[in-house]
């Protein structure tokens, strides 16, 4: 039994969340479905363990489909880089089932719970699939599968509030474009280089020499997956989209949705372009995405410190602190993108987190959490505000939570390559977040509370998937070398790609 | 729709549709077909006896639920089979142990893959119909 699932992991990973999908799909028992739901995210998990050990002496596993070698066939790579996102979703995954159940059955048509299990499943499937894959049209085909059942998980929010139904709308259109995008410049390598596969293509387009097709190629399969990562002047499906998703939906999301798409950049400029790097002097690339980066950095901190509206909030932060991993990654230094992985993993940490108990609280108080809401919340619900609290210091970047590691990584490696100023913007746009986060905790304590509620007793089923992100949160805080490590392992398989 | 000539022709062309779906998903290996074509086909028959008779009339041929069902077990066909494979000691998809010879083996695994396709395809399509059919604008939405 042990080696065949050895041999099949990278494969596992994928199919287990994609079969239970279906299973669950024709379940009429909503607390069954979530119980097939759980089963296997947690398979997908101890498969994901495996795999780690796997290729921490492996470094480098791949698996054909059907026996099909490439460059027919498709092939799934899981090399040192690839693991970390695929630990992100697993783990994120897991923890956000565990969660999701009362809220579903809250938030979620009765009829529709069973369905939306299968849609949730097949969201984790379709994230996993797109990080593993080494075939560039594969991922388009599981960037479709992950957005489309995303995008009717944001829309099932229309029973809380039908702007769901408009937010889902914006994200499939702007999604749609995004794919389209994609698969134009995937279309455009085919045609010139006759090959779909990643590796192959690294190696078959240094040899095209300056080639226009290429460069437009590289362009709309940058802009097209750009889209979905949100970066900044693209990112305006993603507010609404959290802020209007059922809760544990805006949980999932926004924890790994945007970290699986900007992997997907990394990959298709350090991966498929890394070869060709030199020819077509990507250099002036890095400074435009430099720019949006900080753009973002600014935009999304002061669209935050003026919202109302904690989820959309939430949101906001998000859009700047993607702009922090872009910030690295445009760094094109071994330590930029180093530091980009850290705060992918540790910005995942952190807005699980402090999503979760937000939602927890709109749970309790069966209200939309806003920023006058909220007042007085936190004496009431210890347990969740200390979680939260947690999570918004290391949102912030206090010493002894993720935060802080990834500050620390990300101005050194702004430091090294570019002087002081960037340095200087970083803890400027750091700072300003200390805005909303200090207006959200002085709300929840000091202010006097405006709601009329019963006294809450907080469910050990809400809170203990939250205090274990508060755990990891401080514990990656204060023993970050595990990230640290895989991170730099990561960024240097990446940088040696380039030629 | 209150046409006899209508529905006593859809009567007629009913099953002859469906017949020529079959043939068009199991053909598909030699010719032109396969699953996609074969489902749309399949459903064009039962989207064709719900516009002449009426949607509730379809219901009862095929119910809303068993629909699903069928969906459902569509995709679960093409990834089980899959399975079967990869449970069989190949990689995930390959069909060459399906059969004595390799050849055999693509052979059973790619029908079985594109059995699945049609079905779902077929049902994907009737339950599209059925939710356009069903929506009522202004109305809170039943089924």
């Amino acid at each position: 039994m042990m080696p065949f699932i050895i041999k099949n992991l990278p494969i596992l990973i994928v199919i287990t969340p994609l079969m239970f999908s279906l299973i669950v799909a024709v379940l009429n028992n909503n607390r069954l479905a979530w119980t097939f739901s759980t089963f296997a995210s947690f398979l997908t998990m101890i498969f994901t363990i495996l795999l780690c050990f796997e290729v921490s002496y492996k470094s480098n596993i791949s698996y054909y489909l059907g026996n099909w070698p490439p460059p027919l066939g498709i092939e799934y790579v899981i090399d040192r880089i690839s693991i970390i996102p695929i630990m992100i979703v697993s783990v994120i995954g897991l923890i956000a089932t565990l969660f999701a159940h009362n809220f579903f059955t809250l938030e979620i048509d009765e009829k529709l719970v069973s369905k939306t299990y299968s849609l949730w499943l097949l969201t984790i499937a379709g994230l996993i699939g797109l990080i593993t894959t080494a075939d560039a049209f594969n991922l388009f085909v599981f960037l479709e599968i992950s957005s489309l059942s995303a995008v009717a998980l944001v829309a099932l929010g229309s029973k809380v509030d039908r702007k769901a139904l408009v937010a889902g709308y914006n994200y499939l259109i702007l999604g749609a474009v995004g794919a389209t995008f994609y698969v134009i410049g995937v279309g455009l390598l085919y045609g010139v280089t006759g090959t779909l596969n990643m590796g192959d293509l690294a190696q078959k387009i240094p040899a095209l020499g300056l080639n226009k097709s290429v460069i437009v190629a590289f362009t709309f399969m940058m802009l097209g997956i750009m889209v979905k990562a949100a970066v900044f002047p693209l990112h305006i499906w993603l507010p609404n989209a959290y802020a209007y998703a059922p809760s544990p939906v805006s949980v999932l999301l926004a924890a790994t949705s945007t970290k699986v798409s900007i992997y997907i950049i990394v990959r298709i400029s350090y991966t498929i372009f890394g070869s060709s790097y030199e020819i077509y002097s990507f250099e002036s690339l890095r400074y435009i995405l430099l720019y949006l980066a900080i753009l973002a950095m600014f935009a999304g901190t002061i669209m935050a410190i003026f919202e109302k509206d904690v989820k959309k909030l939430l949101a906001h932060s998000s859009v700047a602190q993607i702009g922090y991993i872009v910030l690295g990654i445009s760094l094109a230094t071994s330590t930029g993108i180093a530091s980009s992985f850290i705060h992918l993993i540790n910005h995942a940490l952190i807005k699980a987190g402090l999503f979760m108990s937000i939602v927890a609280m709109g749970y309790y108080t069966l209200k939309r959490i806003d920023v006058k809401t909220i007042a007085g919340l936190g004496r009431q619900l210890p347990i969740t505000f200390f979680s939260f609290v947690i999570c918004a210091l290391s949102l912030a970047g206090l010493p002894l939570t993720v935060g802080f590691i990834s500050k620390l990584y990300l101005i050194k490696a702004a430091y090294i390559s570019e002087g002081i100023w960037l340095p200087f913007l970083i803890l400027v746009s750091s700072a300003l977040s200390l805005i909303y986060i200090w207006k959200l905790i002085e709300g929840l304590w000091y202010n006097e509370k405006s709601l009329k509620i019963e006294k809450i007793k907080e469910l050990p089923e809400i809170y203990l998937p939250l205090l274990v992100i508060a755990f990891l949160n401080i514990y990656f805080g204060v023993d970050a070398s595990l990230i640290i490590d895989n991170s730099f392992i990561a960024s240097d398989a990446l940088m040696s790609g380039i030629k | 729709m209150d046409n006899l000539i209508l529905k006593v022709c859809t009567k007629v062309l009913f099953t002859p549709i469906i017949l020529f779906g079959l043939y068009v998903q199991f053909h598909g290996d030699f010719g032109p077909g396969g699953g996609f074509q074969a489902g749309v086909i399949v459903a064009a028959a039962f989207i064709l006896y719900a516009m002449v008779f009426s949607v509730e009339d379809c219901k009862v041929i095929m119910p809303p639920k068993l629909n699903f069902f069928l969906l459902a077990l569509g995709a679960f066909l093409y990834g089980f089979v899959g399975i079967i494979g990869l449970i069989l000691g190949d990689p995930y998809l390959s069909y060459d142990v399906l059969g004595t010879t390799k050849e055999a083996g693509q052979h059973i695994g790619i029908l079985l893959v594109e059995f699945g396709v049609g079905l779902t395809v077929c049902n994907v399509m009737i339950s599209l119909f059925y939710s356009f059919a069903n929506f009522n604008f202004g109305k809170k939405n039943n089924d």
